[in-house]
């Protein structure tokens, strides 16, 4: 690369409007298909928490859900959702958000001591009131850990949707690379990583409100 | 560097989606009947109907130079208070000529000759004229091209400055005299393709062949090769001070920027536009802005408001 | 929507059988451009996760970050990549290995730091140096965890190295660019399938060698997930 520099800051400070145009469409694309993904898996997991049978040919599917090269999932979606539209990247980003939460959900509403939940029922909790004041609040650890996991790799997944016409900050890398032009590229790298920071600290406080008491993280196998 | 402002018109139908394109030639074209975007009745439900007066929806390819058409067609009929919406860079020819055929996209800057290379690959035709009649006739009915504009992205025969001063040339008939005394390069594909049609028609036999591929422009400037095969809006033709050699037989086939446009999604109004852009845009003057684009790293949608103005069309 | 006469076309193509673009040779490609970004990921994230989890220094860091990198984009890296270093194995490489390290350093912390502590301290009890109760008490309990983050990293780079057909090298991603491409979308679906198989296979290989190639010790020892 000829003597292009790293950098050409002017331009960033001409496109200051533009990149938070495509910030704004980023965390859109990346982030509502996490929430969505999270209104699935709950009852999802609470139907596995119940249904032992069901845990394992859905984890399957979903393992293999999870290895789908994005960028052929949004190929084949464009026929049925359309070309540069926000629903032929969401809609996948969905699949891969419930892949990492449906496993970590099934993990929380587990990890309940058997003996905290007959003490319950024994204090006279109906299935539906023990989910509500005990499982899903000893669940909230687990839960955020698996949106850490899943929003942070949905900002990250995004940007690919830029080959098909939508990805937010992702098209700064199609544009930059066919320019030999890093500006952007560096551009767009750095506010997805300010986004992902920006949604985890989000994420950690909010653990912090809902689930004082959890002090260590619960790993996420993913 | 490689990047895909050099790209041909013609082997973009090929390499459009690897801007590298270092590996692509194998890859088959054709696909089978069961393809989902050639039919329309399978994206009816996503893509919004085209209708007279409604959103005219400009499309482009993903290479700058058909980002930059683009935003000049879709600037161009903005001034004309046409309501656009824009979708740019999004992938190749085949798969932007199903979305235009369903609707989703009104406009797309086409090339005149890869694009009937694209519907009808045994197609002859090789002048402007004949390559827009033979459009006209395989184009299905919904579809249409308004007029070409002057300016062309293809292959060209280019000599420096220097060389064109020192023995007068303009274009490919003048190089006879001096051929046998002068190298020529160019990507890898010139010499199978090209080299005997140049024998035929011009009467014309090298010295010497030497595949420059992607550093044909500057092996031309430092006199490597005293011709090469570039393309003609390739920036590198300004920066380094080259003189692309007209082809008045048309060995390379027309490439004229053409609007290829749904008929039902575009009124007299917005036609008026896009022939009023043709009209004016030159080779010179798309190089010109291609520069701006590829190598000041201005954003398309500036140079193309710039261009607009000063023609007294934005 | 005919996706199995897809697939036969796919796989009937004579250019599918032999040369640069048949499906042994992208298969080829694929993996050993996976397996080179894993070996040098393991190469930088294991020795310094065991030691981290070992002395219980920076843990905090480690998990904190390497939830983080998890957002770096792979697309932009590439690209950046090549922009810097030209088109080549390692411009896309360093993207992969960047992918593949902190799930792995994260094993290796976690893994060590699973290790029972009486077990450990009893090493030191009888005798055993640091180092030979990392290596010969800490390492191997920590296997089980290893292979898990060794899974995770490789279908991660598995499903990630398709990007590498956009900026130009080869590997099942030529399928999928090149399909989308030329809107042939037998050789696009194929080639997603091709890399979802081969992601499937290395789950497989990963709970077949967690299954029977570690210590019966440890095997016990596994924590039910």
């Amino acid at each position: 690369m000829d003597d292009e520099p790293l950098v050409r800051w002017y331009w960033i400070g001409d496109h200051l409007g533009y990149l938070g145009g495509l910030l704004a469409d980023h965390a859109v694309i990346a982030l509502v298909p996490v929430l969505i993904g999270l209104l699935l898996a709950l009852p999802l997991g609470l139907a596995c928490a119940r249904f032992p049978r069901l845990y394992q040919p859905l984890a399957a599917v979903f393992n293999i859900v999870y290895a789908l090269p994005s960028l052929a999932v949004f190929v084949v979606l464009i026929p049925y959702t359309g070309l540069a539209t926000r629903a032929t990247v969401m809609i996948p980003l969905t699949f891969y958000a419930l892949a990492v939460l449906l496993p970590t959900t099934v993990d929380g509403l587990r990890a309940v001591p058997e003996p905290v939940r007959q003490a319950a029922t024994a204090m006279g909790y109906g299935p539906w009131h023990r989910l509500a004041a005990v499982e899903l609040p000893a669940s909230v650890p687990y839960l955020v850990a698996g949106v850490r996991v899943a929003a942070v790799s949905s900002i990250s997944l995004a940007s690919v949707g830029a080959l098909v016409g939508r990805g937010g900050l992702g098209y700064l890398f199609i544009d930059g690379f066919q320019r030999t032009f890093p500006t952007p590229i560096v551009a767009g790298i750095v506010l997805i990583a300010v986004l992902a920071l920006a949604t985890d600290v989000v994420l950690v406080t909010a653990r912090r409100l809902l689930a004082p008491w959890a002090v260590r993280e619960k790993a996420v196998t993913r | 560097m490689s990047h895909s402002s050099r790209a041909g018109a013609v082997r973009r139908a090929l390499t459009a989606a690897t801007l590298a394109s270092l590996s692509l030639g194998a890859a088959a074209c054709g696909s089978s009947g069961g393809d989902p975007l050639a039919s329309p009745s399978t994206a009816g439900a996503a893509a919004p109907a085209p209708a007279s007066g409604s959103t005219v929806v400009v499309g482009s390819a993903n290479f700058p130079e058909n980002v930059l058409l683009g935003s000049i067609y879709s600037q161009a009929l903005k001034a004309k208070g046409v309501k656009v919406e824009e979708k740019f860079n999004i992938g190749s020819r085949e798969v932007l000529y199903g979305q235009v055929q369903n609707g989703s996209l009104t406009v797309l800057p086409e090339y005149n000759g890869a694009l009937l290379g694209y519907l009808d690959a045994k197609s002859t035709a090789a002048s402007k004229e004949e390559v827009n009649a033979a459009l006209a006739k395989t184009l299905p009915a919904s579809l249409g091209i308004l007029d070409s504009s002057p300016a062309e992205d293809k292959d060209s025969l280019t000599v420096s400055q220097e060389t064109a001063d020192k023995f007068g040339l303009k274009s490919v008939s003048d190089l006879a005299p001096q051929a046998a005394n002068f190298v020529i390069g160019g990507p890898p594909e010139f010499k199978s393709r090209r080299e005997a049609q140049f024998k035929d028609v011009y009467g014309l036999t090298f010295k010497e062949w030497k595949p420059t591929g992607e550093t044909t422009a500057n092996a031309i400037k430092d006199g490597t090769i005293q011709v090469g095969n570039v393309f003609t809006t390739d920036p590198k033709i300004l920066q380094l001070k080259l003189v692309p050699l007209a082809d008045p037989k048309n060995v390379f086939g027309a490439q004229n920027v053409t609007p290829l446009v749904n008929k039902a999604g575009v009124d007299a109004t917005a036609t008026a536009a896009l022939n009023a852009v043709s009209a004016k845009l030159d080779t010179a003057g798309l190089t010109a802005l291609m520069k701006r684009v590829a190598i000041d790293k201005e954003d398309p949608s500036v140079v193309a408001k710039d261009w607009l103005k000063s023609n007294g069309l934005g | 929507m005919n996706w199995l006469s897809w697939l036969s076309d796919f796989i009937g193509s004579p250019d599918r059988r032999s040369g640069p673009d048949s499906i042994l040779n992208r298969i080829a490609e694929h993996l050993a451009l996976s397996a080179e970004a894993l070996f040098y990921a393991s190469l930088l994230a294991i020795p310094l996760g065991l030691l981290i989890g070992y002395t219980g220094r920076g843990v905090t860091f480690v998990t904190a970050t390497a939830g983080a990198t998890r957002a770096l984009p792979t697309l932009g890296l590439v690209t950046l990549a090549v922009l810097l270093a030209g088109v080549g194995d390692t411009a896309v490489l360093l993207p992969l290995v960047a992918l593949a390290a902190p799930p792995l350093l994260v094993a290796a912390v976690e893994g060590v730091r699973d290790t029972d502590p009486d077990v450990r301290d009893a090493a030191r009890g009888v005798g055993m140096t640091h180092r030979q109760v990392l290596l010969g008490v800490c390492l191997p309990s920590a296997l089980p965890a290893l292979l898990a983050g060794l899974r995770t990293a490789t279908v991660q780079v598995i499903a990630t190295a398709t990007v590498a057909a956009y900026v130009g090298l080869g590997g099942l991603g030529r399928y999928v660019i090149d399909g989308l491409a030329t809107r042939d979308y037998a050789v696009t679906v194929g080639g997603a399938l091709l890399v979802v198989l081969l992601a499937v296979a290395a789950q497989l290989f990963f709970a077949l060698l967690a299954r029977y190639a570690l210590p019966p010790g440890i095997r016990a020892q596994r924590r039910p997930d």
